[in-house]
């Protein structure tokens, strides 16, 4: 099979194309966020996840040290399971804690996790004990309405 | 009575598309297996992939730089309203990444290459070019159908991805060059919110689909039309109309499944 001039400009031709996805994949899509690193993978309960999806960031100082894993549902305890996939240059201590947060007033929701004091580090397979919930609007709404009442009972009883 | 006869048309007519419908199937299938012959001639291939692709990059990068500028311009006026103009980065790129660039090129690609596809092959036949072949036992769909077939599936998602990326530095040229977006929320907001597999792999996946759609409709057409010159016309013509609503009906059904969280 000999070669042919237009060879070169069909080659070209899909070059610009593999260029082209590239340029969407790294620039424009989250591809250059995605690590493809060890990572090692922490278990924790939470009462309440909120709007947690998987693939949420894990954050320490607003950093991004790991990712969501999988979302499962412990029916004996009636909590929410998750896995964390923390990456394995980080280390964190055994008695980290785990608070979920929102980013911005109505954003995406995700995991700080803020280290403890603890001498040992977290291994692959352990469990975070120390978990806060999010904060979901409608408690929040409640919790402010009876407050309010409670204000107003406490003005007519004096 | 004259009703009884409109009834019978219309009876006609269905039983004639849909028995069209089948044949097409029945060819595209033997369309299929005479690809593998096909891939032992790569120089076919490349030289149609030249034609189809490379002839249609101008007009690919000309439509995707403009669409991707008036998505800007357009995104920034309604997004100001909110406040949200930082979004307008990921407005551009999801809207080219999920809908325009695929549908758009496939578009594009039905009324460039699907014609002249068509025009072509319904020339060959005309010219009596195809029984020529079958004369010198060539088998003409492997040597002349399949070749093209195979380069208008290679060509489409290339066309596809490139309109998309061009359109995205449009945006990026008319929202921070231009109208003045900070450029930092631009690509930032834009590589929080658009996920590699779910809009770009998705993109491909819908051109490809696309490009197995409009170029197995062009070849259709020009095989089956009647050798004389009108009939090549109006084969030309039915291609770019199928082609075009057979897009917008796989896109439908592609997003309804693909970007049904």
């Amino acid at each position: 099979m000999h070669r042919k001039s237009v060879d070169v400009w069909v080659g070209l031709f899909v070059l610009l194309g593999l260029a082209a996805l590239l340029f969407l994949a790294l620039k424009a899509g989250n591809m250059s966020t995605l690590s493809f690193g060890n990572t090692y993978l922490v278990t924790a309960k939470f009462d309440n996840i909120g709007g947690l999806k998987p693939q949420a960031p894990l954050k320490s100082a607003g950093v991004v040290v790991g990712r969501v894993g999988d979302i499962k549902f412990d029916s004996k305890t009636y909590q929410a399971l998750v896995t964390l996939e923390l990456e394995a240059g980080y280390k964190f201590p055994k008695d980290s804690s785990l608070k979920i947060l929102t980013a911005g007033l109505l954003g995406e929701q995700y995991i700080g996790i803020e280290a403890g004091g603890d001498t040992n580090n977290l291994v692959n397979g352990d469990r975070i004990a120390r978990t806060s919930s999010a904060t979901v609007l409608e408690d929040l709404i409640n919790q402010f309405i009876y407050s309010k009442a409670a204000e107003g009972k406490q003005e007519e009883s004096k | 009575m004259i009703v009884l006869d409109w009834l019978a048309a219309i009876g006609r007519y269905l039983r004639e598309g849909i028995a069209q419908l089948g044949f097409a199937t029945r060819f595209f299938f033997h369309l299929l297996g005479m690809t593998p012959g096909a891939l032992r001639r790569p120089g076919l291939i490349s030289e149609q992939t030249h034609f189809i692709g490379n002839y249609s990059l101008v007009i690919i990068i000309v439509s995707g730089l403009f669409v991707g500028m008036v998505l800007a311009l357009q995104g920034y006026h309604t997004l100001n309203a909110y406040g949200a103009e930082q979004k307008l980065g990921e407005v551009v790129a999801a809207a080219l990444l999920r809908e325009l660039g695929p549908v758009v090129t496939a578009l594009l690609f039905a009324g460039r290459a699907g014609t002249s596809l068509t025009a072509q092959i319904g020339l060959m036949k005309a010219g009596e070019q195809l029984s020529a072949m079958e004369m010198m036992a060539i088998n003409p769909i492997q040597r002349v159908l399949a070749p093209r077939f195979l380069a208008g599936i290679i060509a489409l998602p290339v066309l596809a991805t490139i309109f998309s990326a061009v359109g995205v530095m449009g945006g990026w040229l008319v929202g921070v060059k231009l109208i003045g977006v900070d450029e930092g929320a631009f690509w930032s907001q834009m590589q929080a919110n658009i996920d590699v597999q779910a809009d770009v792999i998705n993109s491909v996946i819908k051109s490809f689909v696309f490009g197995i759609a409009v170029t197995f409709t062009a070849l259709f057409q020009g095989y089956f039309a009647q050798p004389t010159p009108e009939d090549v016309s109006r084969a030309t013509t039915r291609t770019v109309v199928i082609a075009s609503l057979m897009v917008w009906g796989l896109d439908f059904v592609m997003t309804a499944i693909m970007f049904n969280k």
